[in-house]
């Protein structure tokens, strides 16, 4: 059988007027091997019931691709061969399909030309990526799963403004995660009442206190109520304790216009650090990212809306990939998981979603879902924050799962100590430090961190009432975003 | 009179809410910078500013001593120049991506700790411009303990 029954059609017949599979119209090339400047994604694929799998996967390929659901001669006009993107592999993703109780599932990995894409804009990489194909008839579910970004692509992205190295020289804090709360209740705080708690909290101990991911400028609170009392407590904790404190200013708001003049009059107030919602779009945060990197800022972002379309399985896209193009838009910090709080999270796709945000090389590892070696081109690194329903007693924890290179908020777990917020705060700066003691001693910590904890409670009362309060909250759920691949076990005997 | 903070002290560094390290902690910090390879450094200033960023160096930064004796050595050499200083030890990682310090905390402190003085200054509109000085550094360089 020729390759071109199965593949490509090829010059007139190929052209003719109608409808062809997409497979035939070339956007199923299973001998080809992506080249040093292709960009990859990896999909999810479930089929339509009756549409061969190869089919779908080149269906996809097109979609994001050159195809229009019809053959049409301008085509021959480019030199189309480029521009279409090639599904090259398609397979059964592990435990779907026949003898399973979920219908059959594949892994589809598609190669574009880099040409495809507008230098340094998301907005437009993910305009083919996940445009219309997402929708598509032919498949009944999609998921994007990963993207492989070549080197050549990622240096049109300027990256995190200020990055993990630089934030720590900026705050002059080392070898420890940092610590946040977020300030609470989320809603209906006046600004003076506001400051209040951010000024506890940092005075305490917290190195961080953040603004919810809703508070923006209700009638309850002015935007720019909550700027100046705000910042009046930032400046007095510093002088409290002589170190550099910052509270994430939420600038997200209707209009870019608005956003640029609420972070104008953040920096005009001294604040280190603004924050903005993943809900704002693509190209407003790589515009608020730009902007930081002009302005000396550190840029927070929360992840807002991202569960809509990241935690099931079977369509929308994975939270990984959301790392990957925060990185190149440009954030120093994003909500990444807690593997132990109340929010989504399995500690081997956590594992992986931090490894994107710090790492400077990302191995291709199935087990933590990394579909693909990734060179990140001395992009900066990301500080993941850890972020829903955290205490100081599970610190050990916290530091085994999510490394020293993570903001832990701990919001919840600080405005609800029983003897007060600055009390809060103690408990978990105590807490940590004495597990970041313990860990570079060399101990067990993993296993001895209840009796580091209790060790440190003995002489600091507030970490006592802390582990007291919250010894038995856990938050024990099946995650519904897991591996597809677990480790196999590499015994020599 | 002292900070008004929990503490009662400057809270830089990782672990300022502990109780003072003693010699053999601060031997076992040594011990995990000089394992992860990193160069172990020492410098004291009396101006805590959370700005100021360049405390004077006690020496040179130990590219060369794997020894954790030797440098605890060196820390109590400075405390027995400077006791009246604040003093850190600072972990330098010269690999790709890093090439920052990777550790920092402090290991001497004065006896009395003033704090800091925050001045503000009114602006337009409710504005307002903060300035925090260490009153530490208030007296001239040369008249300072």
């Amino acid at each position: 059988m020729s390759k071109s029954s199965e593949t490509m059609a090829e010059g007139k017949e190929r052209y003719q007027a109608g409808v062809i599979p997409y497979k035939k119209m070339g956007y199923w090339e299973p001998d080809y091997e992506p080249s040093a400047t292709d960009v990859v994604a990896m999909f999810r694929i479930t089929p339509q019931p009756g549409v061969d799998h190869e089919e779908a996967a080149a269906a996809v390929a097109g979609e994001s691709s050159t195809a229009t659901w019809t053959v049409v001669w301008t085509d021959r006009l480019t030199a189309c061969e480029r521009y279409r993107a090639k599904a090259y592999r398609s397979e059964l993703v592990p435990n779907t399909g026949e003898g399973t109780d979920t219908e059959a599932q594949y892994f589809a990995y598609i190669a574009y030309d880099m040409d495809l894409f507008e230098p340094g804009s998301i907005a437009n990489m993910t305009a083919s990526i996940i445009g219309n194909v997402f929708g598509f008839k032919a498949v009944k579910a999609l998921r994007l799963e990963d993207m492989l970004f070549p080197v050549a692509y990622l240096k049109t992205y300027n990256g995190p403004a200020t990055g993990v190295v630089v934030e720590r020289e900026r705050l002059d804090k080392f070898g420890r995660p940092l610590l946040g709360a977020t300030t609470k209740p989320k809603l209906g705080l006046s600004g003076r009442n506001y400051g209040r708690v951010v000024y506890e909290a940092l005075k305490g101990g917290l190195d961080f206190v953040k603004d919810d991911e809703n508070i923006n400028s209700q009638p309850f609170m002015h935007w720019r109520d909550r700027f100046l009392y705000v910042m009046e407590a930032v400046n007095r904790a510093s002088a409290a304790t002589g170190e550099v404190k910052g509270h994430y200013l939420n600038v997200t708001a209707g209009t870019m216009d608005e956003m640029i003049e609420r972070a104008e009059f953040a920096k005009s107030l001294g604040s280190v650090i603004i924050m903005i919602d993943l809900v704002i779009g693509y190209t407003a945060i790589q515009s608020m990212a730009k902007w930081c990197r002009a302005n000396d800022m550190i840029l927070h972002l929360h992840r807002a809306g991202n569960s809509t379309y990241s935690r099931q399985k079977n369509h929308g896209m994975n939270f990984r990939v959301i790392c990957k193009w925060m990185r190149m838009a440009g954030v120093d910090h994003i909500h990444a998981g807690t593997v132990v709080g109340k929010l989504e999270g399995d500690p081997l796709m956590i594992k992986g979603f931090y490894d994107t945000l710090r790492e400077g090389y990302t191995p291709m590892s199935l087990e933590t879902g990394l579909f693909f070696d990734q060179d990140w081109a001395s992009l900066n690194k990301v500080m993941p924050v850890a972020s829903g329903g955290i205490h100081a007693g599970q610190m050990h924890q916290l530091l085994h799962y999510l490394g020293e290179d993570v903001v832990l908020q701990f919001g919840g777990g600080t405005i609800g100590h029983p003897e007060g917020i600055q009390a809060g705060a103690i408990a978990n700066r105590v807490a940590l430090e004495a597990m970041v003691m313990a860990r570079n001693e060399g101990r067990d910590y993993m296993n001895e961190g209840p009796e580091i904890l209790n060790a440190a409670a003995k002489w600091c009362s507030p970490l006592k009432a802390a582990l007291d309060t919250w010894k038995d909250i856990t938050f024990e759920y099946e995650s519904t975003d897991t591996a597809d691949f677990v480790p196999t076990a590499t015994g020599t005997n | 009179m002292a900070m008004s903070n929990p503490g009662n002290r400057v809270t830089q560094g990782q672990f300022s809410f502990l109780p003072e390290l003693t010699d053999e902690q601060i031997t076992a910090q040594i011990k995990y910078a000089l394992d992860n390879g990193w160069a172990v450094n020492i410098e004291y200033t009396d101006d805590p500013h959370p700005r100021n960023t360049y405390w004077d160096m006690f020496g040179m930064p130990m590219f060369d001593l794997k020894d954790p004796a030797g440098i605890l050595m060196e820390i109590n050499d400075c405390r027995k120049t400077f006791p009246n200083m604040y003093i850190r030890v600072t972990a330098f990682d010269n690999t790709h991506g890093w090439e920052a310090p990777r550790m920092s905390y402090i290991v001497n402190r004065p006896p009395n700790e003033p704090g800091f003085k925050l001045q503000r200054t009114e602006r337009d509109g409710r504005s307002m411009g903060y300035t925090i000085t260490s009153y530490a550094a208030d007296k001239p360089e040369g008249e300072r303990a």
